[in-house]
């Protein structure tokens, strides 16, 4: 249950973060303009960070215990086991969520901490002191790299999600016969809609649908 | 026709088993899988050998005491079913096919592929019992039951107990089982005096019994010979929440 409340608060965080940053294909100033805002919430960004971090750790403390606890259930394992229904994604939650993880900490350095990416603190700040996120989002992604890690992360993101998302109502208890196939379906499909907007951004980067913006 | 078997053999619970590996010909296709081990142990014992422990009893699939995993599906290949329901014919020419125990920590192995499924007769237990009047029987009609509930009831009732939801499970788990067990008597006028203490009770003996927990992946309702559905599971998380806050709210 606390799983469960904990992947809904990350699911939409998700959301939110998406919307967020699709902005970068409106141009610098929405982008650094949705950024901006984002600080001038002071206090409360870092309640909401605060919660975030929260959230994350139970969901990883409890996920976690759950895995050993399954693990110590079934002490000698089958020679042979062949799945009939459960999916890829079901059976790869725990993979899928360290993988995750480790995205969600390097992620946090190239962007939020600027650890990773020396040229972030040389980018002029304009006039207000505002960061330039526009310039940071294109030095990241032209790094094959960085948008080739970011691209499996968020495939691994889009699994996570395709079981997860529907799994939350199964686990609450706010489901039935007829809405199962309704919500693994529509889980599936709001996961893979999550990919494919995460993965726009680098893609469009990498193509050089979006560049750096002249100063004059 | 003609196949090769790889059974497990365990003398005793502790003792460590291995997969033998055994040769059997001249099956008709419509041999039973079961009716199949009974002509291997024939052979087994004409040789002089130890014959294969298996559990059977009805074998029309209304017991739940077979308990085999062959070929790495609970039950075997063919759903729903139960493994006496399960024919050779089910079967290629030459196959080789792996027979297993349920292999779950809460059902100990007694030997070879016989296993101890006391753990689910004591969640059961832990249920106890359904406040009724007893003496003469009731006018038919007193007790109303939708006809909607009534159907609902009864597939969650046909849980025949096998343990193969634990058994397919990934993590091991026997929530569908108690969730069938708890949504019977939950959907009927008759379970509602003990309503939240059957649940609370039920599900705290489960985790006490060691089974692992639910990952909704539905592996248990796709082996099911009754075909329960995973979202009787749904049921019991709802049961089991609501229960627990009329619990902690001191009712």
């Amino acid at each position: 249950m606390i799983v469960a409340v904990t992947g809904l608060v990350l699911i939409l965080f998700v959301i939110g973060h998406l919307l967020g940053n699709l902005q970068i294909f409106l141009g610098p100033e929405w982008i650094n303009g949705y950024a901006e805002k984002l600080r001038q919430l002071g206090m409360l960004l870092w309640v909401i960070r605060g919660g975030l971090l929260i959230a994350v750790l139970l969901h990883i403390y409890y996920t976690i215990r759950l895995a050993i606890e399954n693990r110590r259930a079934r002490p000698e394992r089958y020679k042979r086991k062949d799945t009939v229904k459960a999916t890829f994604a079901s059976r790869s939650m725990v993979l899928s969520g360290l993988i995750l993880l480790a995205f969600i900490i390097y992620h946090i350095l190239h962007f939020t901490v600027r650890a990773t990416d020396p040229r972030f603190n040389t980018l002029p700040l304009d006039p207000l002191n505002h960061y330039d996120i526009y310039s940071m989002m294109i030095y990241g992604f032209q790094n094959p790299l960085v948008s080739g890690f970011y691209l499996l992360s968020m495939f691994l993101l889009a699994l996570h999600l395709s079981h997860g998302s529907s799994s939350f109502f199964q686990s609450l208890g706010l489901n039935n016969q007829k809405l199962t196939a309704r919500l693994a379906r529509g889980g599936r499909i709001f996961a893979w809609l999550l990919f494919l907007g995460y993965s726009s951004i680098p893609v469009a980067v990498l193509l050089g649908w979006v560049k750096l913006h002249t100063r004059s | 026709m003609n196949f090769k078997l790889k059974i497990w053999r365990q003398t005793t619970r502790e003792a460590k088993g291995e997969l033998k590996s055994y040769e059997i010909e001249d099956i008709s296709p419509a041999t039973s899988f079961l009716e199949m081990l009974d002509i291997l142990n024939e052979q087994l014992t004409t040789k002089g050998a130890e014959p294969i422990a298996f559990d059977s009893d009805c074998r029309e699939g209304i017991c739940g005491i077979c308990s085999l995993t062959i070929n790495g599906e609970a039950h075997g290949p063919s759903h729903p079913a139960a493994a006496c329901q399960l024919y050779m014919r089910e079967f290629k020419e030459g196959e080789t096919i792996t027979v297993e125990p349920f292999r779950v920590r809460s059902f100990p192995i007694v030997k070879d592929l016989v296993i101890n499924r006391s753990a689910l007769d004591r969640i059961v237990q832990a249920g106890g019992f359904v406040s009724a009047r007893t003496g003469s029987a009731p006018e038919a009609n007193s007790i109303l039951v939708p006809k909607h509930n009534a159907d609902v009831a009864m597939e969650a009732a046909a849980c025949i107990g096998c343990g193969a939801c634990a058994a397919a499970c990934p993590n091991a788990s026997a929530m569908l089982f108690t969730a069938a067990k708890i949504s019977h008597l939950a959907l009927l006028p008759q379970g509602q005096p003990e309503r939240s203490r059957r649940v609370l009770r039920m599900v705290r003996q489960m985790d006490e019994e060691g089974f692992g927990n639910c990952t909704n992946t539905y592996e248990c309702e796709a082996v099911c010979p009754a075909e329960i559905s995973a979202s009787f599971i749904a049921r019991m998380n709802r049961e089991y929440a609501i229960a627990s806050l009329r619990e902690r709210m001191g009712e």
